[in-house]
């Protein structure tokens, strides 16, 4: 379980995150969701220690990451694994050295053991056979899977996801998301996902936050989102037509 | 003024000079960076080197108008600013501009397409792991060039005097060979090794401290090449007054 308790972020005078405080639970798809410019990418980053907060801490199963110094994290950062916007492959290295390459850095196996590795991981995203194609060679969604084979490589206890979705077609993005959710429930880790696409919150979203103007304005799962009487949650869910079409047929 | 982005750059070299996670994974890097800094510069600096060469003692050659002055003379000064300025520091300049601009755009487009950041969320020192093995890469090669410099500025030299008849063959050589002092390849090799780490530092933090997208790569990448120059030249400057 990660607990996120008061974080407070500025750039500037941009006030970006307003006191945010709450649990993402493990086994379970956790989502941060809200507008473009909510926050919510700022919080995932001060989660994993690229933004440092102003204030407030991060506790991964009681651990204070907030308060470690740089060798310290090591550790917890050893078992994060994440899946970025952009995917952030290595351009200069193969798909296989790209999945490859946490266990070189971090583990003692032999090249055998690591390449069992690299293949059980590229087979649980359906990527077998792909070890030798470089980033540039594959499409967007193959790009993310190879992140999320990545991700998972060094059997992660954490798992965070920035904009899973993003750039992909609709059938793409809801593979993506099976995927993330069956890593989920078959690794019992916790997984944070932070987006802004309807069908992830309404597909795997076992517990949301949503984000507003920097501010955790509620929270709660798919199921009780048609149920919410928050008027800016219902305006960011249901703001296209489809969505609310569906929200009367609830 | 100055002194944000100069702290910002030691605090950068300060993490680049930490241990590293894994010395075999740093070890074949420094390897492939040998090949692409060292190998991958030797065409263009023996181009630039031989013409160097050829081009100071043909202009030697026609300042000297005296009789009173020995035409080994020209042998002399060839060799002389061939090894204490023009390998050392016309090489060094030629780097920045291809290996610097490479540093700063590989390590740039790594930022903006948060490569760097996945580095980071792995638990790897980033700055380590891109920034050292190419700093050692580059002290360990940079000087190697200059060493291959030096020798064809003065062969390019001897070629130029000798064919254009301004000096003939053993003119040039007694010049070339009369009077030398090994302190001034100790100079050079000195000036060498400050400079292979100005290329790599500087393009390394323009580089590391790109945000935005594909201009602004450029705009590192250019930038790097701009202030790597000029501290090579600066540094020139204090060697040549520090040991000559």
């Amino acid at each position: 379980m990660i607990e996120i308790k008061n974080i407070h972020k500025t750039f500037g005078e941009n006030y970006v995150l307003k006191g945010i405080s709450s649990e993402f639970k493990e086994g379970m798809n956790n989502l941060i969701i809200g507008g473009s410019g909510s926050g919510k990418t700022t919080l995932l980053k001060c989660m994993v220690g690229l933004h440092e907060p102003d204030e407030g801490s991060v506790i991964y199963d009681g651990r204070d990451f907030t308060r470690m110094n740089f060798e310290e994290r090591i550790e917890i950062r050893k078992e994060i694994g994440m899946l970025f916007q952009s995917s952030a492959l290595f351009d200069s290295m193969t798909v296989e050295e790209n999945v490859m390459f946490p266990l070189n850095m971090f583990t003692n196996q032999k090249r055998k053991e690591k390449l069992d590795r690299v293949n059980f991981c590229l087979e649980r995203v359906n990527l077998t056979g792909k070890n030798k194609l470089f980033p540039a060679e594959l499409s967007g969604g193959m790009k993310k899977r190879v992140g999320i084979a990545r991700a998972i490589s060094m059997q992660p206890r954490y798992l965070f996801v920035d904009e899973p979705n993003s750039g992909l077609d609709p059938k793409t993005s809801i593979v993506i998301d099976e995927l993330i959710n069956e890593i989920t429930e078959e690794y019992k880790i916790t997984t944070v996902v932070v987006t802004h696409d309807m069908n992830s919150v309404m597909g795997i979203g076992d517990n949301i936050i949503f984000l507003y103007n920097g501010k955790k304005e509620w929270e709660g799962s798919n199921k009780d989102i048609a149920r919410s009487e928050s008027k800016e949650l219902n305006d960011f869910v249901f703001a296209s037509r489809f969505m609310q079409a569906a929200k009367e047929k609830l | 003024m100055i002194f944000y982005p100069l702290g910002k750059y030691i605090l950068l070299l300060k993490a680049a000079f930490r241990r590293p996670e894994k010395w075999n994974i740093y070890r074949k890097e420094i390897f492939k960076e040998m090949v692409s800094i060292g190998v991958g510069s030797v065409w263009i600096i023996s181009i630039i080197s031989v013409f160097l060469g050829m081009v100071t003692t043909v202009q030697t050659a026609y300042q000297l108008v005296s009789d009173f002055i020995p035409k080994s003379i020209i042998g002399m000064i060839v060799r002389d600013s061939s090894i204490l300025e023009l390998s050392p520091t016309i090489s060094a300049i030629v780097l920045a501009g291809k290996v610097g601009s490479s540093v700063a755009s590989q390590i740039g487009t790594m930022r903006v397409t948060e490569q760097i950041d996945a580095l980071e969320i792995m638990g790897i020192n980033s700055p380590g792991y891109l920034i050292l093995p190419k700093m050692i890469a580059a002290i360990i090669t940079i000087p190697l060039l200059v060493i291959i410099s030096i020798g064809l500025s003065i062969w390019g030299g001897y070629i130029a005097g000798t064919l254009s008849g301004a000096v003939t063959q053993n003119e040039f050589i007694l010049g070339a060979t009369d009077g030398f002092r090994g302190f001034t390849i100790t100079v050079s090799m000195v000036k060498a090794v400050i400079f292979a780490f100005i290329i790599t530092s500087v393009s390394a933090y323009q580089g590391f401290y790109t945000s935005g997208g594909a201009l602004e790569v450029g705009i590192s990448s250019t930038r790097a090449v701009v202030v790597s120059c000029i501290m090579i030249l600066f540094a020139d400057y204090v060697v040549a007054q520090l040991l000559l």
